[in-house]
């Protein structure tokens, strides 16, 4: 199939890339970016392994064309770090337990994200709806939730989790 | 005695941040410069000969670089000794659909997949067997040729005298129990990058590189060796982040061969990826297993004697499937003091992809029979659940009748934390109807005491490397695979060293670089590979003790290791903590770059100060490094004669060295309406030895309960004909956090005697208690006994009506009985990528080809 040339904001930074217009967005971000930390669990949008955020929207990658994201905002689990720090989901996820394998963490960290951003304070039963597309097979969700609430008391105590780092 | 600085902490995984940044490496996010893509082609029968495979219209298609065959790797292999039968790509026989034809090594995806349509393969379709009972009277078409009756292997175990039990007995149960197949669906799909180096002498293609998702790398090097017929070292197999495994690779699994085969052909690195499909279809997980089962007691509730007989459906090739027969038999002891055991189990092939080790290997569906039954058994002698348990406790250290072990055993106190937290005593059977509490109890190895392959070598060894710039860097062949392997072996290290964890680094799973270990499966890493991390990490303490001691002016035993300081006894204890902040940030000063040079004129600084009374972890490393002229040292770990178990046929398999206990209260509620069943909480007590890292211990008890609970509820795989009916992670309905109960993990720490630092098992022991637990609670809400796992609405619901003695639910009924019952081609299946409803040729509703 020809190539055509698309535009694609990425964590802030644009890139001009030259892709099937069949490339799926998840394939453009791991194979032509080299942003691997994005991942392929099925091929059917069924586990959110590879969830992005369009817009600030999550949304699966694996079953999105590259070429339809053109002139819209995509962060991945690489543009979640602060400052070259782990965001405060990110420290709380390794403290809690949140991650076993790590496979499926930066999927469900970017939808946790959109949760926290649109509901501050989510109830447990809101923070399970909100988990419910992202598949795990290691931790049994319970820590996640510790990790979660964990995170929301570091952000509203505007910790930084730069400080613990340093020590 | 507890007086410990980092185990027995919660702390972080040492490779958290990679995993949560995404930065962290998995074997599929790797490329290498002119890397290829390889793609297998199944095989669309359960059963055929291939007559003939034409690859040439493949060949000719612009970027397809190589097509392997069975051909281009005919030797076998399998990860038993005993169970050598499989090939890399089919030879002669294609026995299960999705077996492996052959591989396609293209520039991109695409192409490869295209490629995969333009290959033409003649079958002879031969008969199938799906049914392991009817596989068992087969006496044409045999599945292997040297397996008569497709029996892969049969045991029978008689200890004590069972008759005699049972004739004692005042009560007795007999009853068929079902566990249908479960499969581990680790969230990342296999992947191997096979890579061959150039000889710089010879010119040609030299050393194999193998990257690959895998728990057993040592194993992997092992079987590529004898498929590809080249030395072991000249095969180097590294393990990267792997996503998962629950046993799911604990072997060689076909896209590891294949990967490397197809690279050799092509002559450049192949990269295989498995589609989330053609992981199902490589599966390896639990078998379905027939039990039938029958346990006599006392009035008392003391257990006088089991019989069971095992049928377990093994698919068609080995896999594990003689360790797991032989699992299911001996792990019917060392949880309870049985005194007489039958034990007959068949291992059975069929044309279905082959079953293998999955967490809690061979232990699950026999102890959800068990447990189901003594529950049974306590209501009709009205005793309490969670006392008859209590009737038969083992009174260690003992030998159980079946020859193992056991030493530490905390499963008195896991029954009495989860009976007291679960409010057990006040509640159970006072529940509104509907609503039912059970319980459960289960156990497992801390590892196998004897090897797959039989030898006597270590099981786990681990070097350590300490230089003058004070960093420690720890090789372990330890795989982690997300279950905390890395982050314990920093724990050991660490603790033992007495230096804080950010000195440590770990180098493992690298067959070059890191001395071998058998791998990580049956529960084994912190219990051998820990105790090697110790071992050497205090052959190499000794080393600075007695370095320091001479600087100090004292005796090397009285040097104390604490918080990056090396200090003599008496005054670790009397140092006020300013004084020792002070040397440490002395010492960070000879950390920096500068080091060298600094730590030189830190040395001079000493000698014109004279004998000191601490140093910092540096200074002692530089001192010992000086006297010694390298710091280095070495552990291994290999489990006593007396733990390996039995003398008789069979008797290598079950002991361990440690077994983790487990007991389990599950809250359900059961809608008598829809017969669905929804579990409440689960109380879950686990006997680790020791807690190293509590929160990943309990990490790791809850992942097993919730996988248990995803057995016992909803995850099954559904087969008709041989065709897999539900390869994708929502059909296979794995449980999703809004079906996913509260865990409330409950530590339980015996203290194992020759545990590092008394830690046992604790990731796989808690899974098969959940079952039954689950199984037991529904009777007591609903009053009937489930016998087939899972527990779907379906068969709840007929439970119901069975018992209300209306007329069950027959879900198939009007279906055509004259229908095929040889193997129909699945017209629905996402398999075959899309390529829709293709039909069988000797379907009738096959449509003629368009002519050309």
């Amino acid at each position: 199939m020809k190539k055509v040339l698309i535009d694609l904001r990425v964590n802030g930074r644009s890139y001009e890339l030259a892709i099937e217009p069949s490339t799926l967005l998840l394939d453009a971000l791991r194979l032509d970016l080299r942003l691997t930390g994005s991942k392929r669990g099925c091929d059917d949008s069924s586990c959110g392994a590879c969830t992005v955020q369009v817009d600030g929207i999550p949304m699966l990658s694996c079953t999105m064309l590259a070429a339809s994201c053109e002139g819209q905002e995509i962060t991945t689990i690489e543009g979640v770090s602060e400052h070259g720090s782990l965001a405060a989901i990110q420290k709380a996820y390794g403290d809690w337990g949140g991650a076993q394998c790590g496979f499926c963490t930066p999927g469900f960290i970017m939808t946790v994200k959109h949760l926290l951003a649109v509901n501050p304070e989510p109830t447990e039963e809101e923070i399970r709806g909100a988990l419910s597309g992202n598949l795990c097979r290691c931790t049994g969700y319970n820590q996640m939730y510790e990790a979660i609430r964990a995170a929301i008391v570091a952000e509203q105590k505007g910790i930084r989790p730069t400080s613990s780092l340093a020590q | 005695m507890t007086d410990f600085s980092i185990i027995g902490k919660p702390i972080a995984m040492v490779d958290a941040a990679g995993k949560t940044t995404g930065a962290g490496k998995y074997t599929d996010d790797l490329s290498v410069p002119g890397m290829l893509v390889g793609r297998i082609l199944h095989s669309p029968y359960p059963h055929a000969r291939i007559r003939r495979i034409d690859s040439s219209r493949a060949e000719k298609l612009e970027g397809v670089v190589a097509i392997a065959t069975g051909k281009d790797a005919p030797n076998t292999y399998g990860i038993l000794p005993v169970g050598h039968d499989e090939h890399a790509l089919a030879v002669d026989k294609v026995r299960y659909v999705g077996d492996n034809v052959a591989c396609v090594a293209a520039v991109d995806e695409a192409t490869a997949d295209k490629a995969l349509e333009l290959m033409d393969v003649e079958y002879e379709v031969l008969p199938a067997y799906f049914d392991p009972e009817a596989s068992m009277k087969a006496d044409t078409d045999l599945i292997h040729d040297n397996k008569p009756r497709n029996l892969e292997k049969d045991y029978h175990h008689v200890f004590g005298d069972p008759e005699k039990g049972f004739a004692e007995a005042d009560c007795v149960a007999e009853a068929r129990f079902i566990a249908n197949e479960v499969t581990h669906a680790a969230m990342e799909p296999h992947s191997t990058l096979a890579s061959f180096e150039i000889d710089s002498q010879t010119g040609k293609p030299g050393r194999l590189i193998v990257w690959s998702s895998t728990q057993v790398p040592y194993y992997l090097q092992h079987k590529l060796s004898l498929v590809l017929e080249m030395p072991m070292a000249q095969i180097r197999v590294i393990k990267p982040l792997v996503g998962g495994g629950f046993g799911g690779k604990s072997e060689v699994i076909p896209l590891e061969i294949i990967a490397a085969v197809a690279a050799r052909k092509a002559r450049a690195p192949v990269k295989i990826t498995y589609t989330r499909e053609e992981v199902f279809w490589a599966h390896r997980g639990r078998p379905r297993t027939i039990v039938d089962l029958k346990t006599g007691v006392k009035r008392d509730g003391r257990i006088t004697a089991v019989q069971a007989r095992v049928v377990q459906d093994g698919g068609a090739y080995c896999s594990y499937g003689v360790v797991t027969i032989l699992y299911s038999g001996a792990l019917l002891g060392a949880l309870y003091d049985i005194p007489n055991i039958q034990y007959d189990g068949y291992r059975v092939l069929t044309n279905k992809p082959a079953c293998g080790a999955m967490r809690g290997h061979g232990t699950v569906n026999v102890r959800f029979a068990f447990e189901s039954q003594l529950d049974e058994l306590a209501a009709k002698i009205n005793l309490d659940p969670a006392e008859i348990r209590q009737r038969n406790l083992l009174q260690p250290p003992c030998f159980t009748v079946n020859g193992l072990r056991v030493h530490s055993y905390g499963l008195p106190e896991c029954i009495e934390k989860t009976v007291e937290r679960s409010g057990w005593k006040e509640r159970k059977g006072k529940l509104p109807r509907g609503r039912g509490l059970g319980i459960g109890c289960s156990h497992y190895v801390s590892g196998a005491a004897n090897s797959i392959i039989r030898s006597d070598m270590p099981h786990s060894t681990v070097n350590i490397k300490i230089d003058r710039d004070g960093g420690v860097v720890v090789y372990t062949g330890a795989s982690e695979i997300g279950q905390g392997s890395d982050t314990m072996t920093a724990q050991i290290a660490a603790e033992t060293l007495g230096c804080s964890l950010g000195r440590i680094k770990i180098v493992a799973a690298d067959t070059d670089l890191t001395p071998i270990d058998i791998g990580s499966y049956s529960s084994r890493v912190t219990f051998m590979a820990g105790n090697a991390t110790l071992r050497a990490a205090l052959e190499v303490k000794k080393q600075i003790a007695a370095a320091a001691a001479r600087e100090m002016g004292c005796a090397a035993e009285a040097m104390v290791f604490c918080n990056d300081v090396v200090s003599r006894k008496n005054d670790a204890a009397e140092a006020p903590a300013s004084t020792q902040a002070a040397t440490r940030s002395e010492a960070s000063v000879s950390g920096r770059v500068e080091g060298q040079l600094l730590r030189g004129s830190l040395q001079q600084k000493r000698k014109d100060k004279g004998p000191k009374d601490s140093m910092t972890f540096e200074e002692a490393v530089v001192a010992a490094i000086d006297f010694h002229g390298t710091l280095t040292g070495t552990g291994s770990y290999a489990p006593p004669p007396e733990a390996r178990g039995g003398k008789y046929k069979g008797g290598g398999v079950g002991p361990s060295p440690a077994y983790s206990y487990s007991a389990q209260v599950a809250e359900v509620s059961v809608d008598e309406e829809t017969g669905e069943v929804t579990v409440h909480k689960v109380w879950a007590a686990h006997d680790c030895g020791r807690a190293l890292n509590p929160v990943s211990v309990e990490g790791q008890i809850i992942g097993s309960v919730w996988m248990g609970m995803g057995q016992a509820l909803t995850e099954e795989m559904v087969w008709k004909d041989g065709m897999l009916m539900n390869p994708g992670l929502l059909e296979y309905r794995s449980p999703s956090s809004v079906e996913s109960p509260e865990v409330e993990p409950i530590i339980v720490e015996s203290i194992d005697p020759e545990g590092p630092f008394g830690a046992k098992e604790c990731s796989e022991g808690s899974l098969a208690a959940t079952i039954p637990a689950i199984a037991n609670a529904i009777y007591d809400a609903v009053g009937v006994r489930l016998h087939e796992a899972p527990f779907t609405p379906e068969r709840v619901l007929a439970a119901l009506r069975a018992k209300k003695n209306s007329k069950p639910i027959n879900l198939t009924e009007g279906v055509d009985p004259t229908s095929p019952a040889g193997f129909r081609e699945h017209g629905g299946s996402l398999w075959f990528r899309g390529k829709g409803p293709e039909r069988h040729p000797l379907d009738p509703a096959r449509r003629p080809e368009p002519a050309q």
